[in-house]
Formats: C-alpha cells, sequence, structure tokens
C-alpha cells in the first residue's frame, strides 16, 4: 500500500490513502513552495494518494 | 481572507485568473488596450504567464529578453532565450532581444569581476544592467509601459528584506506601479503582484506554456529565497498571510507611514554615454561599469 513522491533527484516512498497536504506535511515539505502532479496533471492538496500512484512535484520557488 | 484558489477546477482556474489580473490592471490604473505594452521575459513562469494572459486579454504587449551570458551547467541564458522565442513564435508575438555580451563586449558575469559591486554575486551588476536596458529598449520603440511578472511572493520577500534593514528611500518607492519620476523614465508595472508564486506556476502548467524550470545558477543561496521560505513557514501557520503582510504595507504607505525625506533625492542629470537618466552628474551606474 504504498506510492511515491518525486521532488527533483529525491524519491520518497510515502503510505497510500493519505492526501498529498498530509503526505507533504509527513516529509517536511512546505507545499507552498511546491505543485503536486499526477501523470502529467495538477492535483490539489486534497486529493488521495492512490495505492502505486507516482507524484511529481514541481518546485514553484524562483529566486534571485 | 482570499488564499488559494487552487481549489477550483482547471477551467475555472483558467477564467479566474485572467479576470483577476484584468481588474488589479483596471484598479491600479496600470495601462489600457490603447497602450503600448513592454513585457520582460526571462524564459520562466512568472513572465511567460504574464505575456500570455496580456495577449489573451488583447493587450498589445511585445516581449523583451535581455541575453545576460550566463553559462552554469545548463547554459542557462542560452536555454531561457529559447523558451522565450519558442513562446513568441508559437504565438506569432513580437520580441526584441538584447544579448549583453554582443552590445557591449563583456557579458554580466564578466562586467560584475571587473566591478566592486560584484566581488560575490552578480546580481547587483545585473539588476542594474537589466533597468537601464528595459528603459532604453521601451524608450526607443515607444513602448508606454514596462511590464514585469513579478508575483506576490517576489514582492513579500522584498518587502521582507527592505523591512529588515529598514531601507527606507526603497520602501517608499516599493510599489505595483512606479511612475515615471523624470521624462526619460518608462513606467513601471506588475500584474501578477497579487497572485502567489504557485498560482501563477499552476497558470503557466494548465495552460501548457513551456518555461525554463531550472534557475539561474547565481541564484542558488539568494537571500530571496532564503526570505521566501520564511515567508512560506508563516503562511502555512496562517493562511493569507503573505498578502496581508504585503497589502498593509501598501495601505500603511498610502495612509502616509513612510514621510518623503526631506531632501528630495536630487535632480536627475542625463548620462553622457546612453543618454539615460541618472542620479551621478557624471556616466550612469550601468555606463560605468561597462567602461571598467
Ligand atoms: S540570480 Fe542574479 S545573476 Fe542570475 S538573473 Fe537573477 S539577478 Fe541576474
Ligand atoms: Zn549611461
Amino acid at each position: 500500500m504504498s506510492a511515491t513522491i518525486i521532488l527533483r533527484d529525491q524519491e520518497f516512498e510515502i503510505k497510500a490513502g493519505q492526501t498529498v497536504r498530509s503526505a507533504l506535511s509527513k516529509l517536511e515539505i512546505p507545499n507552498e513552495a511546491v505543485l503536486a502532479t499526477r501523470e502529467g496533471e495538477l492535483i490539489t492538496d486534497d486529493e488521495i494518494i492512490e495505492r502505486n500512484d507516482v507524484i511529481k512535484l514541481i518546485s514553484v520557488i524562483s529566486g534571485g | 481572507m482570499r488564499q488559494h484558489k487552487l481549489g477550483l477546477c482547471k477551467t475555472h482556474f483558467l477564467e479566474w485568473l485572467p479576470q483577476q489580473t484584468e481588474r488589479f490592471i483596471t484598479k491600479y490604473k496600470m495601462f489600457s488596450r490603447a497602450d503600448k505594452v513592454l513585457v520582460a521575459v526571462s524564459g520562466g513562469k512568472d513572465s511567460l504567464a504574464l505575456w500570455d494572459i496580456l495577449n489573451e486579454a488583447g493587450y498589445q504587449a511585445d516581449g523583451l529578453y535581455i541575453g545576460l551570458g550566463i553559462e552554469g551547467e545548463q547554459n542557462y541564458s542560452e536555454r531561457s532565450l529559447r523558451f522565450s522565442q519558442r513562446f513568441a513564435e508559437a504565438r506569432g508575438l513580437k520580441l526584441h532581444t538584447v544579448d549583453i555580451q554582443r552590445e557591449y563586449g563583456s557579458s554580466i558575469p564578466e562586467i560584475a569581476e571587473r566591478t566592486p559591486k560584484g566581488d560575490e554575486k552578480p546580481c547587483a551588476v545585473c539588476g542594474v544592467s537589466k533597468r537601464n536596458i528595459m528603459n532604453r529598449v521601451a524608450r526607443q520603440h515607444g513602448y508606454d509601459v514596462l511590464a514585469t511578472g513579478h508575483n506576490l511572493d517576489d514582492e513579500a520577500a522584498v518587502l521582507f528584506s527592505n523591512t529588515m534593514h529598514w531601507l527606507g528611500n526603497y520602501l517608499q518607492r516599493q510599489s505595483p506601479v512606479l511612475e515615471a519620476a523624470h521624462p526619460g523614465l518608462v513606467r513601471k508595472v506588475k500584474p501578477l503582484f497579487r497572485f502567489y508564486e504557485r498560482e501563477t506556476a499552476a497558470y503557466a502548467l494548465l495552460r501548457g506554456i513551456d518555461y525554463i524550470y531550472e534557475e539561474c545558477p547565481f541564484s542558488v543561496g539568494a537571500k530571496s529565497i532564503y526570505y521566501k521560505e520564511i515567508l512560506n513557514r508563516m503562511e502555512a501557520d496562517r493562511p493569507g498571510a503573505k498578502l496581508i503582510f504585503y497589502l498593509s504595507f501598501l495601505r500603511a504607505r498610502e495612509t502616509g507611514l513612510f514621510a518623503e525625506p526631506q531632501r528630495t533625492t536630487g535632480e536627475l542629470s542625463t548620462c553622457p554615454n546612453c543618454g539615460q537618466p541618472t542620479a551621478s552628474p557624471d556616466l550612469c551606474a550601468f555606463c560605468r561599469m561597462v567602461a571598467a
């Protein structure tokens, strides 16, 4: 019952059946700094992560 | 307090964001459809999203790309130019490009190496150069207004920094609309200043805008990113914190919290080399750097 979250070159194994918001908070990734996508589609923080999902995070902070 | 609209479905979000942009353009009297707008594009999400919104809404908006000559592992400048060109070509839009190395003989990192300002990072030199060139191109081609893609997170981070150092002059001037203080200066506006960075990124994604995801290699460890992270932590605890911080600042200034300095900051004179307004009596800061 697991799924994967990818941020740049990091991969995290997480439990399925929780929301994106809760997964991010457990990984201590501030949700303000990223957007979550699944199969190339944007998903909201309330979306439930299903088994075997691969969630790709897109960093939104730009600087300089 | 309004927070993210990311809960909206795709169709509604793509309607909502441009409508709001339009509202702010009107509310803050930025420009009208009769004005010629020059959008400063970097190839990143914010500037391309802004250009897309203005174009879709029927504004006369051309782009300006400034090649900084920054390489890094990713060949940053070359790649960001390509993203900007592809965007313009696909929509049949006009993109002005200025290559600093070609026009002035050295790249931003090279100019920075010769300047005392630029010994650590070229960012100060880069900022001065971009401002000079944007204004020059806007004037040369008769644009009424210069638009940049700064979002709420950018503005809140700058405000945080200005406040941390109590930079009264900067606080007095930091604004979504910068009126031309001199006939040789073009007005500047930031139509996306009310949107969270997450929202402009979502807009770019949902619209299928192909933007450069990599950052300028010199932005690594930038203070602005550090401030954004702090503000994001506040936002997580108190949704709306960033917007309140910035809007309360605008309101406070409007009601006179920051007084104009006693003596006006001096008349601007004209740079004998590039002909642009400058606070210095001789060459402007940009021409001094290039000549160094
Ligand atoms: S990070 Fe610095 S050098 Fe790079 S584009 Fe921004 S201001 Fe210029
Ligand atoms: Zn000059």
